[in-house]
């Protein structure tokens, strides 16, 4: 069983609280990505399981042992560093095998014990293989490629056959080719593997093409846990919709009108019907921010507001066009084969209901 | 291209002429000494003390040894040279160790009060540590000769520079492999600065070797003479034999000279240490 289960976990530096009363459960076997923006505090969250880093309050468990006080060697975990963290003056082989040397294994005859080294041979020649590494064993890392050195650095965390491999920002010093090849593998060797994954990043195209579920953190605070398409379709609040998606959620503030048992949202001199979106009916006058994806805004005749086309980005496959809507810019993404827009233009936008989000303007928080 | 290459080989030209005359003028004096060792005293001031031998006598190497009873001095110089390189590599790489990746109180204020002391020079604390060294009842001993140098600021410096070059990540990586600070400093830190570390160690011994002032000040006994006090009692020997003098002072110089030869390179990679960026 390896969990990892934050229970009201708090880290602080000095008067910096880096996480603040993170409760938070990875599964067994699960990939999970902590996501944020950086000085989020899903590294220091990373370090703490590791060891790195102490708890400062609430409880911390891999399996069903609590480990605050339990040194890093004896967690039974494995970390991929974002420098990879290789020991420049010894060979690939040593540095995979470097795990082995000083910890205690279970090797299935009930006490833990050294490996001697045949074992250790054997389990580095594993481990090299599975990453394709055989040819370069004997060489020191000054002598390897960047994505040769990252998978130097996993072979290196697999070779002990953690409880869980704990990761940071492993692919950011990759090239974006590289990046998106090594994503792919990621996701194949934790199935392979089928081992507890916790992955830090900022990048949210990580985060959303590996990840089981992603947690996403700011200033410390957990805002939101959940799989990828779960959190970008519904997104618990206002961070979480800026953060994720690229370009981000368009958010505009507005006001609530009720007339005739209609509702609609005001936006500058526009409105727009939001009848039903809210669980319970929102008062007159409420002030929200509403916020519509860039995919999700539609150009039609019977459109309900007018935007002002302010400049065209094509990318090839698709465009994105800028635009004014009652003075707040937004976005507005199309197929490369819509019907041509100019700048100028003045388009007529609607949107699907079921995806329109709304947002309190206080808390933040989602209103529908 | 051309003149761009023709103005290139002119300035290295110009660059190894002038390192060259350097050189000839670090050297001169070397020159003389030998000169000055194998030829015979009267002859070579009757001959106007010209720059070259008079009347070479080759055995002058063997007689400064016998006659200055150099055996005994090199040893006692190698025993507290070798005592005070050691003891110095030890402390100063833990020291530098601590000041660079533990975590404790007024680290920074320990650091800057122990590179204080380099202001110091020997003069100003030389006569309480005599008086110290006294008290102990260490004078004409090897402690008394050695203890006074086991800790160096300069030694904690220089590795503290190349410790700081190490990721904080190796670190981390080397506890999650279940290392602890005295692996990591073995395994991982002096490795990866050896160059840093050699080039103390060179340093450590030529200032060690060469060592004046404190022998003369904590040995009074023949027999607890270093070999650059030894050759005080060569030299003021009568002009006669003025050439024994000369000849051990080069004996006494030749361990340096060997070290230099043999590790200049280590030498400047470690002096040169944090200060270029590589």
């Amino acid at each position: 069983m390896s969990e990892v289960a934050f229970d009201g976990v708090t880290k602080r530096f000095g008067d910096v609280t880096a996480v603040d009363q993170l409760t938070l459960s990875i599964r067994d076997g699960e990939f999970m990505v902590l996501l944020g923006p950086s000085g989020c505090g899903k590294t220091t969250a990373l370090r703490m399981v590791a060891g790195l880093e102490t708890v400062t309050e609430g409880t911390l468990r891999i399996g069903d042992r609590v480990v605050n006080d339990v040194e890093a060697k004896d967690r039974d975990v494995a970390m991929v560093f974002q420098s990879y963290a290789l020991y420049p003056h010894v060979t690939v082989a040593k540095n995979i095998e470097s795990p082995l040397v000083a910890r205690r294994f279970d090797t299935g005859d009930g006490s833990p014990r050294k490996l001697t080294s045949a074992e250790r041979a054997e389990r580095v020649t594993e481990a090299a293989a599975a990453l394709g590494l055989t040819d370069l064993l004997g060489r020191k890392p000054a002598a390897l490629s960047g994505g040769q050195r990252q998978r130097v650095a996993l072979a290196r965390a697999m070779v002990a056959r953690p409880a869980a491999f704990l990761m940071d920002e492993p692919l950011s010093n990759l090239d974006a080719k590289l990046r998106a090849q090594t994503r792919i593998e990621l996701v194949e060797l934790h199935e392979r593997l089928a081992t507890t994954f916790v992955y830090v990043t900022h990048d949210q195209v990580e985060a959303m093409t590996m990840a089981d579920r992603i947690a996403v953190l700011s200033d410390g605070r957990l805002q939101q846990v959940g799989p990828p398409q779960a959190v970008y379709d519904r997104p618990h609040n206002l961070f979480v919709a800026r953060f994720i998606g690229s370009p981000p959620m368009n958010t505009v503030p507005g006001t609530v009108v009720r007339s005739e048992g209609a509702t609609s949202v005001r936006l500058g001199g526009q409105s727009i019907e939001v009848e039903g979106l809210a669980a319970e009916p929102l008062a007159d006058g409420t002030e929200v921010i509403i916020g519509v994806r860039p995919e999700d805004l539609v150009v039609d005749a019977a459109g309900q507001v007018e935007a002002e086309v302010r400049a065209v980005e094509w990318l090839g496959h698709e465009r994105l066009v800028v635009c004014d809507l009652a003075g707040h810019q937004i976005t507005i993404r199309q197929a490369a084969g819509d019907d041509p827009v100019a700048t100028g233009d003045v388009l007529p936008l609607t949107a699907d209901p079921a995806k329109v989000h709304l947002f309190d303007p206080d808390t933040t928080e989602r209103l529908n | 291209m051309a003149t761009d290459l023709h103005q290139a080989r002119w300035k290295k030209g110009a660059w190894y002429a002038g390192l060259g005359a350097l050189a000839l003028l670090v050297l001169f004096p070397v020159y003389m000494t030998i000169v000055r060792a194998l030829s015979q005293p009267r002859a070579y001031v009757q001959a106007g003390q010209p720059p070259w031998p008079v009347h070479p006598e080759w055995d002058v190497f063997t007689r400064a040894f016998t006659d200055g009873d150099l055996g005994r001095k090199f040893l006692v110089s190698a025993v507290v040279t070798v005592c005070i390189v050691g003891g110095q590599l030890i402390t100063a790489t833990l020291a530098a160790y601590a000041f660079t990746f533990l975590q404790f109180p007024f680290r920074r204020l320990l650091f800057f009060v122990f590179m204080a002391t380099l202001m110091l020079p020997i003069e100003v604390t030389l006569i309480p540590n005599v008086q110290t060294i006294r008290s102990l009842g260490w004078l004409n001993s090897y402690p008394g000769l050695i203890t006074p140098f086991l800790a160096t600021a300069f030694g904690t410096f220089l590795l503290r520079q190349g410790f700081r070059g190490i990721p904080r990540d190796l670190l981390d990586a080397s506890q999650l492999d279940g290392f602890g600070h005295l692996a990591f400093l073995r395994r991982v830190a002096i490795p990866v600065t050896r160059p840093v570390v050699a080039s103390f160690g060179v340093i450590a011994f030529l200032t060690a070797w060469n060592q004046y002032t404190w022998p003369r000040a904590v040995v009074t006994e023949g027999r607890w003479e270093t070999i650059q006090i030894g050759l005080r009692t060569v030299a003021t020997q009568t002009i006669d034999r003025n050439n024994v003098g000369f000849a051990a002072a080069l004996l006494a110089a030749l361990p340096i000279l060997l070290l230099l030869i043999f590790l200049q390179r280590q030498l400047v990679r470690g002096l040169t240490t944090g200060a270029v960026k590589g």
